[in-house]
């Protein structure tokens, strides 16, 4: 593959020019390890409310841009901004992974990572409890404030597993519900910590076609029925096209184009990427893995 | 100890053998042989005669000229020749006895889970055993049940916390008892330096787990943000340095002469009542605290505490993207292991009076520690056993085997449960989940991330 | 302490130091390969004291030897540690960690099973010769040599030092010039892709346990002929040795090396300053702040999979 790497500005129409509120902000965020610079001045701009997909060729930084979100990496330069809705200015930058995950962002990962000794309802009480305050004394001495938060606890997962549709296996283990159950069980332990934004790891990886379709409206319900903005990894290309609201593509560390889905996947500079070679007619990015 | 090499050498009938065109003498039974033979070598060794300086090849000479080896090499081949010729029909029947016997656990597991109140009934009636059984015992078993078996129970309780459920590897623990025992000398003016006032024995018990609460958080502030096998040279460091700060700060802690005239348990609001020298009022008083930390811990378990230590220990990078603080949590269980450890110290030294740095050996740490791996990580039940039958164990073997050889049984022990049955005696039901997934390859098993070794074998 | 007091402990703590450099090489080729502390290194380098006693009193030494009759004791009682240790981590890592690593046992088990081994193993040295300390038979006369800076360098002294450099050195060369280095140092980077290059790892597993062995039970002679034989005498420097490998890097030979050398200098100096009391204190307490502020060590970790 030869991709030179030119375009940095956004070609097309710029849908940036929309000035909503954003939630979540980068600027020149430059990862490196060793030699190898993994994410190079990247920025985000993700408004709040909005499906925005994040997609590339494999090693484009993907998921390297997540976990620098996340707080797993720390990038060496730049800068990562969370707007909290309950107001407040936050710098992801450094961030440890739970206090990350306290301010409003969740995630899945692309390797599911579920506890796999745990039942289904234990994994989303885990996260539910994150949020509740109960020492571990009030607990042996088995005071109310203990026993209330084991029951908000109990309330939030059942409610979160049948959001997603997983009420009737929660007594089940993490590690022996089939493939797409466990895609959807990672959501709701996300979807237990109240995000405001949920990053998505490649959700749609080793489903089938029926539970992309049920993942694709799931994605769109936690959109619209509880406002969380979602930021998405995804190489399905039919579901980035159905779900997303904007498109940003990344190669070897650096957004390519960023738009909207028709847009960028008509943009010459994403196909080269995808195909590694500017394409005659058929601008289809699709099923590149 | 090592007849799992009759596992490694890669198994396969003799068929494959024969279809990939290996000669007789390459097939992996003659390898188990020659393992046989090793272990036969090995057990002669083991029980043989104990040497001395004087003459380095005296309890080799002694243990090959004599039967010993010849009955452990037909015992070995034995087992050999039945593993290599009879296993089909002898697996045969121990499937079939398995079939059998499986009922009755079932219905009694039913039964346990089913209903509250004989739960507790059953544990009431337990606790009423274990409280009046030892009055019918000799003063001498009485002085093993505290001195011994309840003083070590309770450590294990609290080594259980931090190995067990958070899975960190804590090889310093016995330090933690150190500072409790020194604790309890301090505050009752038995140590060469005055406190500023003295303390009844029941007050320093939170005096001390304050003390063993902050020396574990001092000690785990730092530590427990690195890699878990860190973690265990670190805590055996530390245990060195109490260790050596108590024999060589004279003044302070009594040297190496240690500390004598550490006052008893007693209590005086109303009623008076003094802890003595018989045994058996100090185990009442150690069962009733064993009673109230497995109360409180069992509580631990099934909480939001016990469910982010399982998670912490499944998958730390998962577990902190959920929102779980790790390094709150395992610094917690770290605490309150400490503080169980105190407690014990504090209650030790009210009762022998008289301790020394040597009480405290670094064996002890590795002791407790195998005490909970064989009673099974994580199951309080378990740990209870494991650590009331291991201690029991060698009281009742002394005049059959040399005390001495004691600890090479023990790491043998240790050895043979991580190769056969690394949940335990008596596991508890997450962790023997979680071994059993880590063997399937789907999950890590602990908190020291990836599994060691090459995956591909 | 005066001047030359701190040099004489300094030659005693470079001595001792090379020593731990050797051993730590031990832990640090195993962690490389497998990800694992081998808490029961310090047995190996136990036999490797016994290995050397054993030897030698087998072959019951004249009461004056000639020099050629010394290099000749010396040249056995290495080789004869060096085999034992060996012979003793082939075991260990056939009988103890082989069956874990083929089913993928998490890595507290492994870290336990160390714990027992190394208890086993003591003890069981323990129960065979005698649970005194012993000498090993005299090999030379041990006169002065020279001396440095006013510090006396005895020929022991100097046998220990020339052996570790030269184990070292033959040790750095095996690891970056030989097949069984490159072996080593795929299976140290990922095991998974090496194996599917063709290396048999079960093999370079069991060579690199055989090579810390060598060196750990050639180290155990030397310790032994400096001082004595015991059978708990692997215990502290095992931990010493360890912490050393934890300074430099662990997985990073040179790394040991150079912790080695350092922890032995510390721990020398600190008895020196407060008292032979007071030994591994230094040692300990270096070990924590170091990993407090630099938790990959020194020189970093190399040979190992950065986690």
């Amino acid at each position: 593959m030869t991709v030179k790497v030119t375009k940095d500005e956004t070609p097309g129409g710029k849908p940036e020019s929309v000035t909503g509120d954003l939630v979540l902000e980068t600027k020149g965020v430059t990862l490196r390890f060793g030699g190898v610079t993994s994410l190079d001045s990247v920025e985000l701009r993700m408004l709040r409310g909005e499906i925005l997909a994040v997609i590339g060729p494999n090693g484009a930084g993907k998921t390297s841009l997540f976990n620098s979100l996340t707080g797993a990496y720390v990038p060496q330069e730049g800068k990562i901004t969370f707007r909290s809705g309950k107001g407040g200015e936050h710098s992801l930058l450094g961030c440890k992974p739970h206090v990350v995950s306290l301010l409003g962002v969740a995630r899945t990962f692309q390797n599911i990572r579920l506890f796999g000794a745990l039942t289904a309802l234990e994994n989303v009480k885990i996260a539910a409890e994150t949020r509740l305050k109960a020492g571990p004394v009030s607990i042996m001495l088995g005071l109310p404030r203990a026993r209330k938060a084991e029951r908000e606890s109990d309330l939030k997962a059942h409610e979160m597993l049948s959001y997603v549709g997983l009420d009737s296996k929660m007594n089940e283990l993490g590690g022996s519900l089939s493939y797409g159950d466990q895609r959807r069980l990672e959501i709701a332990r996300a979807l237990a910590t109240d995000p405001e934004v949920l990053l998505l790891d490649e959700p749609a990886a080793g489903t089938n076609p029926t539970e992309k379709r049920e993942l694709e409206e799931l994605i769109r319900r936690i959109n619209t029925e509880r406002g969380v903005s979602v930021l998405l990894i995804e190489h399905d290309m039919r579901l980035v096209m159905s779900v997303a609201d904007r498109v940003m593509v990344l190669n070897f560390g650096r957004k390519i184009a960023e738009g909207a889905p028709e847009q960028v996947q008509r943009d010459p500079a994403v196909v080269e990427a995808y195909l590694g070679v500017a394409p005659q007619e058929e601008p289809a990015a699709e099923g590149q893995e | 100890m090592s007849s799992g090499i009759t596992k490694t050498a890669s198994g396969g009938p003799a068929s494959t053998a024969r279809l990939r065109g290996v000669a007789w003498y390459q097939h992996p039974r003659w390898s188990r042989l020659t393992a046989m033979v090793a272990i036969a070598v090995v057990l002669t060794m083991v029980t043989g005669e104990q040497g001395t300086d004087r003459d380095i090849f005296f309890a080799l000479r002694e243990d090959f000229t004599g039967p010993l080896p010849w009955i452990w090499l037909g015992l070995c081949l034995l087992v050999w020749t039945v593993r290599e010729f009879w296993s089909e029909p002898i697996r045969k029947v121990r499937r079939a006895s398995v079939a059998k016997s499986d009922p009755p656990v079932a219905w009694v597991r039913g039964q346990w889970r089913g209903d509250r109140r004989i739960r507790q009934l059953v544990l009431a009636a337990l606790v009423a055993v274990a409280a009046f059984a030892p009055m019918g015992l000799e003063r001498y078993w009485h002085q093993v049940l505290v001195d011994q078996i309840a003083i070590y129970v309770l450590l294990a309780i609290g080594l259980n916390v931090v190995i067990g459920w958070a899975g960190m590897l804590d090889l310093g623990f016995v330090a933690f008892f150190a500072i409790g025992a020194y604790s309890a000398a301090f505050w009752t003016g038995a140590l060469p330096v005055d406190p500023p006032f003295e303390l009844n024995n029941f007050l320093v018990i939170p005096v001390a787990v304050l003390t063993c609460l902050i020396a574990g958080l001092i000690l785990g502030a730092p530590t427990l943000r690195l890699r878990g096998d860190y973690l265990a040279i670190v805590t055996l460091g530390f245990h060195e340095i109490v260790y050596i700060t108590a024999k060589n700060v004279e003044d302070f802690t009594g040297g190496a002469r240690g500390v004598s005239g550490v006052e008893h348990f007693s209590i005086d609001m109303g009623f008076s009542y003094e802890w003595k020298l018989d045994p058996l009022p100090y185990y009442w008083l150690l069962l009733g605290f064993i009673v109230l930390l497995v109360f409180l811990f069992m509580r631990l378990e099934h909480s939001r505490v016990g469910r982010a230590w399982t998670a912490i220990r499944e998958d730390q990078v998962a577990a902190a993207a959920t929102g779980v603080n790790t390094v709150r949590f395992k610094l917690m269980a770290f605490a309150i292991g400490a503080s169980t450890s105190g407690i014990a110290g504090v209650a030790y030294a009210s009762k022998v009076g008289y301790f020394n740095p040597e009480n405290f050996p670094l064996l002890a740490s590795v002791l407790v520690l195998a005490y909970v791996i064989f009673g099974g990580m994580g199951s309080i039940p378990g740990v209870l056993f494991g650590a009331a039958f291991l201690v029991w164990l060698p009281e009742v073997l002394r005049d059959y085997v040399d005390p001495r050889d004691r600890y090479m049984y023990l790491g043998a022990l240790l050895v043979i449960m991580m190769i056969y049955r690394p949940q335990g005696v008596w596991p508890s039901k997450r962790r023997q989940r979680e071994l059993k997934m880590a063997t399937e390859g789907t999950v890590d098993g602990d908190a020291t991330a990836a599994p060691a070794g090459g995956k591909v074998s | 302490m005066s001047l030359s007091e701190f040099w004489d402990f300094l030659v005693l703590g470079v001595v001792l130091g090379s020593l731990y450099a050797v051993i730590a090489i031990g832990y640090t080729l195993v962690y490389g390969v497998l990800q694992l502390l081998n808490f029961a290194h310090s047995e190996v380098f136990m036999f490797g004291g016994y290995g050397g006693l054993i030897a030698l009193t087998a072959w019951s030494p004249v009461t004056s030897p000639s020099g050629f009759q010394s290099v000749a004791y010396v040249a056995v009682g290495m080789c004869a540690g060096a085999a034992l240790g060996g012979i003793a981590a082939y075991g260990l890592e056939k009988v103890a960690y082989r069956p874990l690593r083929r089913r993928h046992a998490p890595r507290l088990v492994f870290l336990i099973t160390a714990i027992g081994a190394s208890f086993f193993l003591y003890n069981l040295a323990g129960k065979l010769f005698g649970r005194n300390a012993a000498p090993m038979p005299t090999m030379y006369e041990n006169k002065k040599l020279f001396s440095v800076f006013g510090a006396d360098i005895n020929i022991t002294q100097l046998l220990i030092l020339i052996s570790a450099v030269v184990m070292m050195i033959g040790l750095d060369y095996v690891v970056n010039r030989t097949k069984l280095g490159s072996g080593i140092r795929a299976v140290a980077q990922d095991p998974e892709v090496a194996s599917l290059m063709g290396v048999d790892i079960d093999k370079v597993v069991s060579r690199t346990f055989v090579i810390g062995g060598l060196l750990g039970g050639a180290a155990g002679f030397l310790f032994g002929t400096n001082q004595q034989v015991f059978y708990t005498m692997g215990f502290l420097p095992g931990i010493t040795a360890f912490a050393a490998a934890v300074l430099g890097g662990i997985g990073n030979v040179r790394g040991a090396m150079v912790g080695g050398m350092l922890l032995g200098i510390v721990e020398n100096l600190t008895v020196g300053f407060w008292g032979d009391g007071w030994r591994y204190v230094g040692a300990f307490a270096v070990l924590v702040l170091v990993l407090m502020f630099r938790p990959t060590g020194i020189l970093g970790e190399r040979v190992g999979r950065t986690a």
